[in-house]
């Protein structure tokens, strides 16, 4: 494999894992406030907090860690959407910010303060959108460069179809995500009155979910055609996603194995993730910015996969405890104090 | 006002999102140490007070990790779309201690995780404490990386530059260049002392209303604790202070010029402290130290140092701010250094004569903790003006390094609001959490009133 497609692959590979566990973390606070409003709080918040509250700040260093090796691997990249992007960048950080520390302030500080509960809920559903505007900007025709520099048209990702149905899929994806892997999280602690209102949030949301993604598939087609045909020469992976989507819901519906239908959640959407990038490359940016011409010098990125491997030595088994010791353990699940 | 300059506020958000960030980064860096002091000791000693001290302690840096946090994602991306051609050419070389960061904050951010909600959760104490190693290793490893980035823009190294383009990297050279040495250390520690003060004040606040009638030894071994480890801190920031002098004295002499408003080049040159330029470049109402600039320069009296002449009349940095935040950071660095002596001199005595601490010691512990972090801020604004106007050291200029971008202006606004209402936000958060529950409710709650057992 050459030095650009690990790179590329790997970033995505992170980036796969902010889009589940950042949906999981955003979905769920946007939950949490919801059943605040509607009076359902106390049933569902106990399996909400249990799981948030070890691993907010993780999900954030997913996106940092993605955005740091993409701007290591292509410095172009930085160039090209640093300069265009000032404005909806700016946006996406600051609701990043209010997400974080109003979640921060509203666990250790201010425990059901309505309004902390209001900033991070609502931020954090936003904030898929407002980074996967990013993805419709790659698609070429928003950023473009004439004599050396770059103007970016914004208005465009108003008037333009393509961008209304990547935000409408991050929307819901990000509750569909998160609701099913409530659903799964308070099977596991036997909550069966939590389960009941997580499951119906899975349910609920499936539909619309596969219906924006057909929606975006209809758009791109609209947009990128090269990019669309290339998903189509790539169909086998969208299939199974969609596959992998009705187990879920089945099992889901049919009350069973809600551990594998969240695998299958993670699968649907890993495929088509996994398809989507591959149609995209080389580019990184349609038409400037692509993995071939803009990956970074030889010895930079030698060091860079160096570090990497080294990096994962240490990430993996810290990983493996935090999950073991809140996502794994039994007792910590069912909220019993033990000492282990 | 004036005319819209992408460079100009492009400086201003950075310097401002720096200024929010390395408060919160400080506390991130200093804190987990102090705090994994306190645990060790309380197991050791098997003392609940320290066991509480350090609960409580890591209580309120959950709330200022996530300030950091935020402030520090914004940052990270400013880099790129406040300054897209300084990491279009920069990145070429700094990636890899970039990169490297993110895995000390992986690091910490797991681990900090399980720390926070572990307390009970082991029947060997030690294995509780062992958490906070990873978590104090990694944002301290974070300061480190990022701080050779820093090092780098002041001292680039381990590339040819080739008509505007970086070539022949080699990214280690890159990273240990010259500036990094005393750069990072001394970063780490006056991180440490800060902490340290922060943590002293607010217990020293404490003990200002227990001399009103609470009396509780819990404030008494919090006290010793962090003015103890301020001390040995502090001092380690004087030295590494005098050696980062000499660091400038070797490879940036018109920063430390510029410091000292030293004009010509001479030996057995004097530091001046205070004092004002007037528009002719001379120096009044300051007070002259003879010898002591060749001293820090050069640790002899005879060392030649470079002055302002010598610095092509473009490439000065502004010399009023550089003089004044050298000054402060120095000055604080002495006060610092003179209160955490006065309370260790103290304890010494109290065995003998059992005299009770004095209300002004105790009062000049807490004005030294708004000190501290001002001697953080004064440093890295010296740091950072007197590299102007370069952003990569005799390589790239600033203005060639920002963006192009309409509306810097609109954002900077808008940050500033958000820093602003974040920072209230945090403070409220944390004057609630510390006064409304203070050590000896929670305390007395535990039951562990004077005794030695849990
Ligand atoms: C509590 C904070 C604090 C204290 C008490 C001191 N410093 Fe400092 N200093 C810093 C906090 C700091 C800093 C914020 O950490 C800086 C800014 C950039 C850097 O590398 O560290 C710094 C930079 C810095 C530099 C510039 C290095 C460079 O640009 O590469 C010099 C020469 C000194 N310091 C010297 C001193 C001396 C002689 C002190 C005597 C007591 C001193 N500092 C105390
Ligand atoms: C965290 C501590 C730091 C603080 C408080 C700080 C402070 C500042 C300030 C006040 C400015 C504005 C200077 C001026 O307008 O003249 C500035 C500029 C800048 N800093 Fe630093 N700095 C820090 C560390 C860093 C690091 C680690 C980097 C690089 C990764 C960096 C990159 C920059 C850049 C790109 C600019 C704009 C160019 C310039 O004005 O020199 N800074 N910083
Ligand atoms: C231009 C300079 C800087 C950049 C780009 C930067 C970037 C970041 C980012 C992205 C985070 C959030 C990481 C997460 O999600 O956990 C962060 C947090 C942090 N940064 Fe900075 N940083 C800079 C300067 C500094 C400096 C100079 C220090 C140390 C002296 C520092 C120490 C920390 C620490 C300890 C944290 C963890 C959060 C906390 O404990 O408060 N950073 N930084």
């Amino acid at each position: 494999m050459s030095y650009e497609l690990l790179g590329i692959t790997v970033l995505w590979i992170f980036l796969f894992g902010y889009l589940i566990v950042a949906s999981i973390d955003f979905g769920a606070g946007f939950f949490s406030y919801v059943s605040s409003i509607t009076g359902k709080r106390h049933i569902i918040n106990n399996v909400i907090e249990r799981y948030l509250s070890p691993v907010w700040e993780v999900t954030n260093v997913f996106l940092i860690f993605f955005y740091v090796g993409l701007v290591g691997f292509f410095p172009d990249a930085a160039y090209y959407y640093g300069t265009a992007l000032l404005v909806p960048g700016s946006l996406a950080t600051i609701l990043l910010a209010i997400r974080g520390s109003y979640y921060a302030f509203s666990t250790y500080g201010f425990k059901n303060n309505r309004v902390y509960m209001f900033l991070y809920g609502v931020s954090g559903w936003l904030i898929p959108a407002a980074l996967s505007t990013v993805l419709a900007v790659s698609e070429g025709g928003y950023i473009t460069e004439q004599g050396g520099s770059i103007t970016f048209a914004f208005g465009k990702l108003f008037t333009n179809i393509y961008p209304y149905s990547v935000i409408l899929l991050a929307l819901v994806s990000v509750l569909y995500i998160s609701a099913m892997f409530l659903t799964y999280y308070a099977a596991k602690a036997e909550d069966s009155a939590a389960l009941e209102v997580v499951r119906k949030y899975a349910l609920f949301w499936s539909t619309p979910t596969i219906l924006a993604s057909l929606f975006v598939f209809y758009a791109i087609r609209g947009h990128n055609l090269d990019h669309f045909n290339n998903m189509v020469s790539n169909a086998w992976m969208f299939i199974l996603s969609f596959l992998f989507f009705l187990i879920a819901v089945f099992c889901v519906w049919k009350r069973r194995n809600y551990g594998w239908a969240f695998a299958c959640v993670v699968l649907q959407f890993g495929f088509a993730w996994f398809g989507y990038g591959k149609a995209h490359l080389p580019y990184v940016l349609y038409p400037y910015v692509n993995i071939h011409d803009s990956i970074t010098n030889p010895s930079m990125a030698t060091a860079l996969i160096v570090v990497f491997i080294l990096g994962l030595l240490i990430l993996i088994p810290s990983l493996f405890l935090l999950l073991r010791l809140f996502l794994f353990d039994a007792n910590y699940v069912k909220g019993n104090k033990t000492k282990a | 006002m004036f005319n819209y300059d992408p460079v100009l506020f492009s400086r201003i958000l950075t310097g401002l999102t720096l200024f929010v960030h390395i408060i919160y980064a400080t506390i991130g860096v200093g804190v987990p140490l102090i705090i994994a002091l306190a645990e060790w000791i309380g197991i050791k000693r098997n003392d609940p007070h320290y066991l509480l001290m350090a609960r409580r302690w890591a209580r309120g840096f959950t709330v200022t990790v996530a300030v950091g946090v935020v402030t520090g994602t914004a940052i990270g991306l400013q880099l790129s779309l406040l300054w897209p051609n300084f990491m279009r050419v920069a990145g070429q070389a700094i990636a890899l201690p970039l990169f490297m960061e993110t895995f000390a904050f992986f690091v910490e951010a797991i681990f900090l995780g399980i720390y926070l909600y572990t307390w009970d959760r082991f029947k060997n104490r030690m294995v509780h404490f062992l958490l906070l190693i990873p978590v104090a290793i990694g944002s301290s490893a974070s300061a480190f990386f990022i701080t050779t980035v820093n090092a780098f823009m002041n001292a680039p190294r381990g590339f040819d530059m080739v008509e505007g383009q970086m070539t022949n990297i080699q990214p280690l050279l890159a990273m240990f260049n010259p500036a990094m040495p005393t750069k990072v250390s001394h970063v780490l520690v006056t991180a440490y002392v800060t902490s340290a003060f922060l943590l002293a004040a607010i217990a020293a606040i404490a003990a200002i209303a227990m001399l009103r009638g609470r009396n509780h030894t819990y404030y008494k071994k919090a006290l010793r604790l962090t003015m103890t480890s301020a001390l040995v801190f502090a001092l380690a920031s004087a030295l590494i202070g005098d050696l980062s002098g000499k660091y400038l004295h070797e490879y940036q002499p018109e920063k430390l010029a510029a410091a000292e408003w030293h004009f010509e080049t001479t030996d057995k040159a004097s530091l001046i402290l205070g004092g004002i330029l007037t528009e002719e470049n001379e120096v009044k109402f300051a007070i002259k130290i003879p010898f002591a600039l060749s001293i820090l320069a050069g640790s002899t009296p005879d060392t030649v140092v470079k002055g302002l002449n010598e610095v092509p009349p473009d490439e000065l940095p502004p010399l009023r701010p550089t003089h004044y935040f050298f000054d402060s950071m120095v000055f604080i660095g002495i006060y610092l250094t003179l209160v955490a002596l006065w309370y260790v001199i103290w304890q010494r005595r109290k065995r003998k004569t059992g005299k009770p601490i004095s209300r002004m010691l105790l009062w000049a512990i807490v004005i030294g903790a708004p000190l501290a972090v001002m001697a953080i801020e004064s440093g890295w604004m010296f740091a950072e003006i007197g590299r102007q106007p370069w952003i990569l050291w005799k390589v790239m200029t600033v203005a060639e390094g920002a963006t192009t971008s309409n509306h810097v202006d609109t954002m900077l606004w808008l940050f500033a609001l958000l820093y602003a209402v974040l920072t209230l936000t945090a403070i409220r958060v944390l004057i609630r959490m510390f006064k409304d529950n203070p050590a000896e409710e929670e305390i007395a709650a535990l039951g562990i009133e004077g005794g030695t057992k849990i």
